[in-house]
């Protein structure tokens, strides 16, 4: 079968990059042609700041080698730019006189410098900011020359304006406006700024319209309309960019102030795609990279024929690569009318922040000086997060930036390179920044990958995404807004379960082949994902697969490092007996159990036993009443409580009781994630019930439901759910809300992050507010644990998997052959 | 002289899953992917020498359940960007019967 073509004009980052995403779809699909006006390989523009600070050199920001087109059997053309396109013929033609064909055609053409049409514009020496050509003119000019004018005070400008500087040049940056980067920012933002580039030797010339460039040959000034006159030996004009769509334009292809596309990157021509810089979007025209990632993805998508992603525009944010300038903007920063703003302004330490609110969601963000939240306000606004539970803290940051009790050494940019970030596996911050500049990494999944950094227990995930930013430039650090369950689909956690439950998918393979896994049998990620939410899907129906299911789970005990596992038996409420102890005592001793501890959650748990004796061990356990604790599952783990009325003296109810109660009601049902309880019986709270999951605080007047809470990685405190009058309430809010979150969070996703992500408002709304909801939740969670409460233990014990229990042998091998 | 030795019906070994076999030299493990093809490797992850017979199965490849090393069960190489190699088996599936071959066994002993 001849494959169908594609060839790609525009050998640019955008263009590029959906070519990456499309050979990870469909790596053989097209034959492809890539056609670039520069003589270069791809490369990372938005790092050419640096590149003309010295920062870095031009082999630096290549992103794609010529060894990468060639190794993906991709032809490259470059410095031969394609002068027409003949849509009838399907066919285009470069400059040096090549004609190639195509079945379909990508265009990013990206966009021109805005060069100003007064007189003298096409002196020598006046130049715009765009490529490397325009990086070597200007380092070239400030080996010979000693005075440079820059026209446009905005984001590109400045960069500019600060790489000549670094370069010994004299430098006045003339702006229309009276502000600078008024784009980006509002004027007491913009005047920090200001301030902090004067004292780093800039001068402004504010509010001057330029009239004309003087010179002869080359320019030698520049005058403006109050008929002043500075004088210039080198000119960048940097007061904007034009979307490129000449080509398309005479190929008779719908432009207008770009070209305009679709939310599937199509051009009014089916045949013909067009991203990045050269594309209109609903009315939006994008100069910035986080976007052009977000196209390249949907339009890879539709070329691989999947035919399922949509391009729905993209909230930007900006960062302004001056080296000791830290600025972040995003959203609409400049308040409408009833809107509120928050301010933090602290003019001794030169920080500046402000937060436009609308009905208590972000709409947007200045920053200036302490920038180090900027990525998490700007999260917060394009998940429109509803902020009400903790406006009141927020200018202030999130305290718990990935890690717990780091305190200021979460302003990780500043950290020296020994400093440790991965506490887990040991990676230093000198490991994690080689790793990205040498290796070219740009997305976290990647510094995971090879420096193990965040890859176990994720705490410092905050810090590696800062150094990502930080090392590669904003773009590659935003956070997809929609994330892919894992890498053998497109689809989100929430869209795949959407779909089990209204196309009635009732098996993995099912999953698979309706939603075009791009794998034969999943992977670690998905599988345990996907078993879980067909389980919670269809109760008594989906027979859970054990093969799909991490090894804890499969063999009902926790792997130790010497691949024995341990043993925790339900202990109710965390309540036992005489007789239960000495059960426990003989057990261990009839399998000599190595060592024995009492966990966190009050249970005892029995290490070192051997997987083929795990059955015989649960057979014994089984006889003397206990069952499977779950302490190796993304379940319900333990029911922590205090001692309560029967006993202490400050006791208010019996928490003791209701807690033997509540596990009695949630023992044995699947979670997305491990789920711990507990009960205090007062407000003592020594069951420590406010870092649980579901925490019930025990007051003279009835009950506390606390929600949300967890030790670990990142603790978090629970937030007071409502306040119930009896026991019977507490057992059914406490259903409803377990069900909640095993119909709604996600696989791994604990109840903390959860409610976080879809609002306490909204757990409030579904849980207090909604009594028939609540109830119906409380019945679906009752149905689904009849076929849950099954004890494993006694099912294996009594034969059930014998294979995974019992190892082949070679005497037996014999003995068959 | 026989070199190939049965160890187990296919039937025995759970599809993407593996069952542990006990030598007397050392433990191996005996995979078997979701088109019912079987490979053999030692049961020890390069790494800190997790039991790889507990580890999930997809693909060709097999994830160690302590750290979640892939290794590739054609040839036992750990995929990148970690490094390392599992040593393998010869194995062979006939009329539902899995066979190892002794004599990779002893070789690597």
């Amino acid at each position: 079968m001849n494959k169908q073509k594609l060839i790609l004009v525009g050998n640019g980052m955008a263009g590029v990059r959906t070519l990456e995403e499309l050979l990870k779809l469909e790596p053989e699909m097209y034959e492809i042609t890539v056609f670039g006006a520069e003589p270069h390989p791809n490369y990372n523009r938005i790092m050419l700041s640096p590149v003309l600070a010295g920062e870095k050199t031009v082999d630096d920001i290549v992103l794609n080698s010529r060894e990468w087109y060639a190794e993906h059997g991709i032809t490259l053309h470059t410095g031969d730019p394609v002068v027409a396109i003949d849509r009838k013929a399907r066919q285009v033609k470069t400059a040096s006189g090549l004609s190639a064909d195509y079945d379909r055609l990508l265009l990013a053409t990206g966009s021109n410098p805005f060069i100003i049409p007064v007189s003298g514009h096409d002196l020598d020496g006046v130049i715009g900011f765009r490529d490397i050509r325009d990086v070597e003119l200007m380092l070239e000019s400030a080996r010979k020359y000693k005075k440079a004018v820059v026209i446009g005070g905005g984001l590109l400008g400045l960069e500019a304006a600060n790489g000549l500087k670094k370069n010994g040049m004299d430098v006045i940056v003339v702006h229309l406006m009276d502000i600078l980067m008024e784009r980006q920012l509002d004027k007491p933002a913009a005047n920090l700024l200001k301030a902090s580039l004067e004292e780093s030797g800039l001068e402004f010339l504010m509010q001057a319209q330029t009239e004309a460039i003087i010179g002869e040959q080359r320019v030698t000034g520049v005058r403006f309309k109050d008929g002043s006159e500075i004088p210039a030996d080198l000119v960048v004009m940097a007061v904007g960019i034009r979307p490129n769509m000449e080509l398309a334009k005479e190929a008779g292809l719908h432009c207008e102030r770009g070209i305009v596309v679709n939310d599937t990157l199509q051009t009014f021509d089916p045949r013909v795609y067009a991203v990045g810089e050269c594309v209109q979007h609903r009315n939006n025209c994008y100069g910035l990279v986080a976007p052009l990632f977000d196209q390249a993805k949907v339009c890879a998508n539709h070329l691989a024929q999947l035919g399922f992603g949509r391009y729905e525009g993209s909230v930007t944010s900006t960062k302004l690569k001056v080296t000791g300038i830290d600025l972040f903007s995003a959203g609409e920063f400049n308040e409408a009318e009833g809107d509120e703003t928050l301010v933090l302004q602290d003019p001794a330490q030169g920080v500046y922040k402000k937060l436009v609110i609308r009905d208590n969601r972000i709409k947007g963000a200045v920053m200036y000086g302490d920038t180090m939240d900027g990525t998490w306000y700007f999260q917060l606004l394009r998940e429109g997060t509803d902020i009400s539970s903790f406006r009141n803290t927020i200018l202030f940051g999130q305290h718990d930036l990935g890690d717990a009790g780091h305190g200021e050494e979460t302003r990780v940019v500043k950290l020296s390179d020994d400093a440790e970030i991965c506490g887990c596996n040991g990676v230093c911050k000198g490991d994690i920044v080689k790793a990205i500049t040498t290796k070219g990494l740009f997305t976290l999944d990647e510094v995971r990958a090879h420096t193990k950094a965040s890859a176990s227990c994720g705490s410092c995930t905050g810090m590696v995404e800062a150094l990502l930013a930080s090392t590669v430039g904003e773009g590659y650090a935003a956070a997809p807004s929609k994330k892919a369950l894992c890498s053998c689909t497109e689809r989100s956690h929430d869209e795949v379960r959407r779909a089990i439950r209204e196309e009635g998918l009732k098996s993995m393979r099912g999953v698979f082949d309706t939603l075009g896994w791009k794998t034969p049998d999943g992977c670690t990620s998905c599988r345990p994902a996907l078993n879980y939410y067909l389980l919670a899907a269809w109760p008594g129906e989906y027979e859970d697969d054990a093969q799909s299911r991490f090894i804890n789970e499969r063999a009902h005990g926790n792997i130790q490092k010497d691949g024995t596992y341990s043993v925790v038996p339900r202990m109710f409420g965390g309540l036992c007996t005489a007789n239960d102890l000495r059960a426990i005592a003989d057990v261990s001793d009839k399998y000599q159990v190595p060592e024995m501890k009492v966990t966190g959650g009050q249970r005892i748990d029995l290490f070192g036993v051997k997987k083929e004796d795990l059955p015989a061990m649960w057979k014994d356990l089984s006889a003397a009443g206990f069952v499977s604790g779950h302490a190796y599952g993304k379940a319900l783990r333990t029911v922590k409580t205090c001692a309560g009325k029967n006993w202490c003296r400050f006791g208010t109810q019996d928490s003791t009781g209701l807690g033997v109660q509540l596990e009695e009601l949630t023992w044995g049902s699947w979670m997305p994630h491990k789920f711990k309880l507990a009960v205090s019986g007062c407000p003592r709270n020594c069951a420590e019930a406010t870092i649980k999951d579901l925490g019930v605080v025990c007051v003279d007047s009835g009950y506390e439901l606390h929600v949300g809470g967890n030790g670990g990685i990142k603790v978090r405190i629970t937030d007071l759910l409502c306040k119930v009058a009896s026991e019977a309430e507490v057992l059914e809010y406490t259903g409803a809300f377990v069900q909640l979150y095993r119909e709604e969070g996600h696989y791994l996703e604990r109840t903390a992050p959860w409610v976080e992500r879809v609002s306490l408002g909204y757990v409030k709304q579904r849980i207090v507010d909604d009594a028939a909801g609540r109830m119906e939740l409380y019945e679906r969670f009752k149905y689904s644990q009849q076929f849950a409460q099954v004890d494993p233990w006694r099912e294996r014990a009594e034969g059930a998997e014998a294979h995974e229990f019992t190892p082949l042998s070679i005497d037996r091998l014999r003995a068959v052959s | 002289m026989t070199d190939w030795i049965a160890i187990a019906k296919l039937d025995e070994i759970p599809k993407l899953g593996a069952r542990k076999l006990k030598t007397e030299q050392v433990e191996i493990a005996v995979f078997r992917t979701g088109n019912d093809e079987v490979f053999a490797l030692r049961d020890r992850c390069p790494h800190r020498g997790g039991p790889l017979s507990q580890g999930i199965v997809h693909g060709h490849t097999v994830s160690c359940p302590l750290h979640n090393w892939k290794i590739d069960l054609h040839n036992g190489q750990v995929q990148g960007p970690d490094e390392g190699c599992v040593h393998t088996y010869g194995v062979k599936v006939e009329e539902g019967v899995v066979y190892l071959s002794l004599a990779s066994v002893e070789s690597a002993a």
